[in-house]
């Protein structure tokens, strides 16, 4: 309950604190102390993300993407055959007649409106449960349009930043929380859907299926805001459809779990990531038990898993997934095969 | 690799993320607590600018609808609810565009401010012509944004037909008609009950002869309801489908100066939904949609019950 609180927080904005070294269980610390005898060079480490990379097939990724895109694709198909499979966009549908409305619209409208409707209650129970067990924010990196595009735009960003043609000017995390607020007040106040006007999800959902639009103007200026000046920062430090998700994945089953016994603390993971706070615990001394869940604000993207050369990042679905499931020889292989090459 | 190194920033903790901007240049200057400090307050500015400046574009969908808080910019759906009410409930999802079979409704762009997303009818591109009987758009909406007291195209209340160009109106001049209504490169489709009660067909493929010309009277869906009713004929085989009042009529006028024309006259039956517009042939449409006024013809006692249960 403690963690979930935390976890909370964190989504809301708290940068997360280093544990006092007695909140680190017995086990952890003795990992953390034979890890300081274990001295790891720089030339291991590269040694081993080459090695990782080389391997590696950017599994998740590819399975996010081909999701996401399948997802868009199926509201486009479905119009244009008139086949009536998924109807709508993303901000409310019907899947083979089927409501699902999204909970941050839903909510939006509600606010506005200043009445339940009961017509998108069954519409928003069905995507409530469908995400509480799917991970909340896993809407973000699995189905909106905005995620992919920006997460193109970020390649761009990272390029151009390491030339020093863009810089990354970062804002405090709270700052999505006001928004948050705001949008909820001004939505209550004015009696518009106020958000709605500025969501990239709605505006590229839309235009995706209904035909291009003005309105993606904004989009491409939001775009061109990520890659020149501020990495991620629509996702990052605006999005109120984040933390609506993000609400609803707090207790949920799918995660992205932690497990620092053969992690090199080198922080590929952090590299990667959307909300790097989320991995924090990788950081060396951060984690206060040997295998931790991964925070609130995590999209579920994967990106992690793939990227840690040590396998100590790994999807679990809680009650399912067993730590026997995970590949143990792997993981005992792992050092020895380090000290192997250097 | 040049992930790693591109991001050097984000991979040290994020205390010494805000104070060391330049890691590789001036590592141990910046690692000051003043410099640590000054970098939080610039972060603060900057969220606080970001704050006022994404607010500011969201509050830029004010202004198209300055002096419109309670006016329609355009033509709603059948079952619209007055539009401060239908703008703070639609969800922007677009069903009754896909549900409409002759696709007359269309979603809104940027130019319409918070209007962004929300349905409309061009009636003079496409005019909603009830051919779907059951109201599809109006059971597609999700929120009730078209209210789902609404059953029948008599209680329909988009606007109401006015006589705006008389002039030009070929009736009053004593003309005929005869051709292709809206010429060979219109697309607009209408339903002709007689030729196919299923599919409307392209306004293109119908052509006309007439020697007063009463296309807006002919193809008024609630005129042919009406007819229908009075033969005994019921709209899909229900008598609440009946209007209960005729919506347009050629009459005969006579003006002070004792010229005598005729003149398409709009009846209180008339629910606003534009084929009238839509059809006709002059340049510019002799007669459109005001859809900011209804008629006060009374709603249906059906109508009331059901919207009596609804509230």
């Amino acid at each position: 309950m403690n963690r979930s609180l935390e976890s909370l927080l964190q989504l809301l904005g708290r940068t997360p604190r280093k544990p006092k070294k007695d909140e680190l269980s017995p086990e952890v610390q003795k990992i953390y102390f034979y890890k300081k005898g274990e001295k790891v060079t720089k030339a291991q480490l590269e040694a081993l993300h080459d090695e990782h990379h080389k391997n590696s097939k950017n599994k998740w990724r590819k399975r996010r993407w081909l999701t996401l895109i399948a997802v868009n694709l199926l509201f486009v198909v479905s119009y244009y055959l008139d086949i009536q499979l998924l109807e709508g966009a993303l901000t409310a549908s019907r899947f083979m007649g089927f409501h699902m409305a999204d909970l941050n619209s839903a909510l939006q409208v509600m606010l506005a409106h200043k009445q339940v409707l009961i017509n998108l209650m069954i519409g928003i129970t069905t995507i409530f449960i469908l995400w509480f067990i799917l991970g909340g924010r896993t809407f973000c990196s699995w189905v909106c349009p905005y995620h992919l595009l920006a997460e193109w735009a970020e390649k761009v960003h990272l390029w151009l930043a390491a030339r020093g043609l863009a810089k990354n000017y970062t804002f405090h995390r709270g700052v999505r929380t006001v928004f948050y607020i705001i949008f909820a007040l001004l939505a209550l106040l004015t009696g518009y859907t106020v958000y709605e006007f500025i969501s990239p999800t709605g505006i590229l959902s839309r235009a995706l299926i209904y035909g291009p639009t003005l309105a993606l103007a904004w989009v491409a200026f939001l775009l061109l805001f990520e890659i020149f000046l501020s990495r991620r920062a629509w996702c990052r430090y605006v999005c109120p459809i984040g933390i609506t998700y993000g609400l609803v994945g707090i207790f949920s089953p799918v995660r992205v779990t932690y497990d620092m016994t053969d992690c090199k603390h080198e922080g590929d993971c952090r590299n990667v990531c959307l909300v790097p706070h989320v991995l924090d615990v990788t950081i060396k001394n951060r984690s206060t038990d040997v295998e931790i869940g991964i925070g609130a604000d995590c999209t579920r993207c994967g990106l992690c898993v793939d990227a840690c050369p040590t396998n100590s990042l790994n999807f679990e679905f809680k009650g399912l997934t067993h730590k026997s499931s995970k590949p143990e020889v792997e993981r005992s292989l792992m050092p020895e095969k380090k000290e192997e090459q250097s | 690799m040049t992930q790693a190194t591109n991001t050097k920033a984000e991979n040290t903790k994020p205390e010494q993320n805000k104070a060391s901007k330049k890691p590789s240049k001036k590592k141990t200057i910046n690692r000051g607590p003043g410099r640590r400090a000054q970098e939080a307050r610039r972060q603060f500015l900057r969220s606080v600018a970001l704050t006022v400046g994404v607010t500011s574009v969201s509050l830029a969908g004010f202004i198209p609808l300055k002096g419109h808080a309670d006016t329609r910019l355009k033509m709603r759906p059948p079952g619209a609810l007055t539009e401060k009410d239908f703008l703070a409930s639609c969800i922007k999802c677009g069903q009754c565009v896909q549900v409409c079979p002759v696709n007359a409704i269309k979603l809104d762009d940027l130019d319409t401010g918070f209007g962004l997303g929300t349905p409309y009818i061009e009636a003079r591109e496409q005019a909603c012509d009830f051919s779907c009987d059951g109201l599809q758009c109006v059971l597609a909406c999700p929120t009730g944004s078209l209210t789902h007291v609404l059953d029948y195209p008599k209680d329909t209340r988009m606007g109401i037909a006015k006589l705006d160009k008389p002039k030009i109106c070929l009736a009053v001049a004593g003309k005929g008609f005869k051709g292709i209504a809206r010429g060979p490169d219109y697309d607009g489709v209408l339903r002709y009950e007689d030729i196919d009660r299923w599919n409307p067909i392209p306004l293109k493929d119908h052509p006309y002869d007439v020697e007063i010309c009463d296309l807006c009277v002919q193809a008024c869906p609630i005129e042919q309801r009406y007819n229908q009713c009075q033969e005994g004929n019921y709209p899909s085989g229900d008598k609440n489908q009946c209007p209960p009042k005729r919506a347009i009529g050629l009459e005969l006028i006579e003006e002070k100066n004792g010229v005598r024309h005729m003149k398409p006259v709009v009846y209180d039956g008339c629910v606003g939904c534009g084929v009238c517009e839509m059809i006709c042939p002059t340049e510019q449409a002799a007669i459109v949609i005001d859809y900011n006024e209804v008629t006060k013809m009374p709603l249906s006692p059906e109508y009331l019950k059901k919207s009596e249960g609804h509230s």
